[in-house]
């Protein structure tokens, strides 16, 4: 596209990331409901709209929208107003620079996968913001509980991340998926099994949903919200998915490598991530969730020392094999 | 006047304000909140100026990371919605506050303008820096390097002591340390 003037061309990046950020979340949510219907039978998802109840997301975004607006009498009006907009907005900015081959991604960022790991860590601010700003004890806990599980997380998930960059030598993650090979796949798997735990923890996707809770904190910093800015919410969840999956197929699943690569790339990059989210639904549906001591212990008794090890490791390899 | 120069003005008169704004509300989440618009956009000033790196890891760690921290904190402690009298500070405080702000600001613009102002950066023609900023740090830079990360070491396990701490008193030498075993999350 190198031929249309430079504004053109960066209003035509920025509409095609944001249809992407639009559809790739609703296409996750509606897999995540035809998936959990089948898993663990149930009959509701299969119901709305005849076939195989292909309108049941139609009819959640419509009762969405059709809520009322409530903001509590007590809450912090602005920072409450505010807050689901700071948690979707990484997620969006992050997509932009994830790459689906060479060719096809919104902005070719030179150090890309710092600035994934770096958005990544603002989303959480939101769900801070929501919490304290709701006036609601119950959201307050869930904003802790969720704060305290992403400090956690974060630092093997940058770990993991770091190891990759070593072994590619590059902090572009065009770069990082043009440097993998097969053998990745073995030479990586502690950090790739770290990077995928984290993320479902950073998602606070159950089984790490302790944030969220419903049985002893109604809906943790959500609870105050509804209609569209829950939904907004939800959005970014399942954003979060697609961002974290898409992350994963690129990191250490070589992204496009694959048959016809030169035309098909993007369509591998995408089965690839797809096929990843589909785990991540399966792991929700499989689990019960983790106590609040018990997620921690994981966090630093294993996933810090693991990815510490695949450092070590990839830096073995590096010096020993580059 | 290019666009670079007009964006750099637009983000250092929103890190200025918010700054500014973190320090006077009377709100104490709020001053936390406004500090992170501060820190955020400080590293937007740095993406302006063509250091991306440096940009992306101030938002990577004061944005994700040190701001996150400060509001858990606060909301642990005592963050009430709304202003609050009693952590209010008195007026001399803040007079003195504002005039070591002053002679700060003073102080570093005397000293860096008259250095820095002949110096000129090719920003348009773009250049790989990160390869570069590695070189610095882990190259000429390595030894200051690796101190600081022994000060930071030394201060985390400073502070996993302190936190392990039993205070002996008369009549209350059979106190164990309640925390002995837990894990870091459990003490939250």
């Amino acid at each position: 596209m190198s031929d249309l003037s430079p504004w053109l061309e960066v209003v035509l990046r920025a509409v095609a990331v944001l249809a992407a950020f639009l559809v790739l979340p609703l296409l996750v949510g509606q897999t995540e409901h035809k998936v959990m219907a089948h898993m663990q039978g149930r009959l509701g998802p299969m119901y709305a709209g005849g076939f195989h109840g292909w309108a049941q997301l139609v009819a959640d975004g419509v009762k969405f929208v059709q809520k009322e607006d409530i903001t509590p009498a007590r809450a912090d009006r602005w920072v409450f107003r505010l807050a689901p907009f700071v948690a979707l907005i990484p997620y969006l900015v992050a997509l932009a620079v994830i790459p689906l081959s060479p060719r096809v991604v919104g902005a070719d960022v030179d150090a890309s996968v710092v600035l994934v790991l770096a958005v990544i860590g603002v989303g959480i601010i939101g769900t801070l913001m929501a919490g304290w700003a709701s006036a609601n004890k119950y959201s307050l806990l869930g904003a802790m509980r969720a704060a305290a599980q992403l400090v956690s997380y974060e630092l093997p998930m940058v770990l993991a991340v770091a190891s990759v960059a070593l072994a590619a030598g590059t902090l572009s993650l065009v770069g990082i998926a043009e440097a993998w090979n097969p053998w990745w796949l073995v030479w990586q798997l502690p950090g790739a099994v770290v990077f995928l735990v984290a993320a479902l923890a950073e998602l606070q996707r159950p089984p790490f949903d302790m944030p969220l809770a419903d049985s002893e904190i109604v809906f943790g910093a959500f609870t105050e919200y509804t209609g569209l800015r829950f939904a907004f919410f939800l959005l970014a969840e399942y954003a979060g998915i697609v961002v974290m999956s898409l992350l994963f197929a690129v990191l250490y699943l070589g992204g496009w490598s694959g048959p016809l690569e030169e035309w098909l790339g993007w369509l591998w990059t995408l089965l690839k991530g797809f096929l990843v989210a589909v785990v991540v639904i399966w792991l929700r549906v499989s689990w019960p969730r983790m106590r609040e001591d018990q997620l921690q212990r994981l966090a630093w008794m294993w996933l810090v020392p693991m990815a510490l090890f695949q450092l070590a490791l990839t830096a073995v390899g590096v010096v020993v094999h580059p | 006047m290019t666009t670079r120069d007009l964006v750099f003005t637009a983000v250092g008169v929103v890190t200025a304000l918010s700054a500014l704004l973190s320090v006077t509300t009377k709100h104490v989440v709020h001053a936390a909140l406004w500090l992170l618009v501060s820190l955020g956009s400080l590293a937007g000033a740095y993406l302006v100026l063509g250091q991306e790196l440096v940009g992306l890891v101030q938002l990577l760690v004061y944005v994700g990371a040190i701001v996150v921290l400060v509001l858990f904190a606060l909301m642990l402690t005592r963050a009430p919605i709304g202003p609050h009298a009693e952590i209010d500070t008195p007026w001399w405080q803040r007079v003195a506050g504002a005039l070591l702000g002053a002679a700060t600001t003073v102080l570093l613009g005397s000293l860096l303008l008259p250095l820095f102002s002949g110096a000129t950066a090719d920003l348009d023609t773009p250049t790989t820096t990160t390869p570069e900023v590695a070189q610095a740090v882990f190259g000429t830079w390595v030894w200051p390097f690796e101190l600081l990360s022994v000060l930071l070491l030394v201060a985390l396990i400073g502070a996993f002591a302190v936190s392990r701490l039993v205070l002996h008193r008369e009549g209350a030498e059979d106190r164990r340390p309640v925390t002995a075993g837990a894990p870091a999350g459990e003490r939250r």
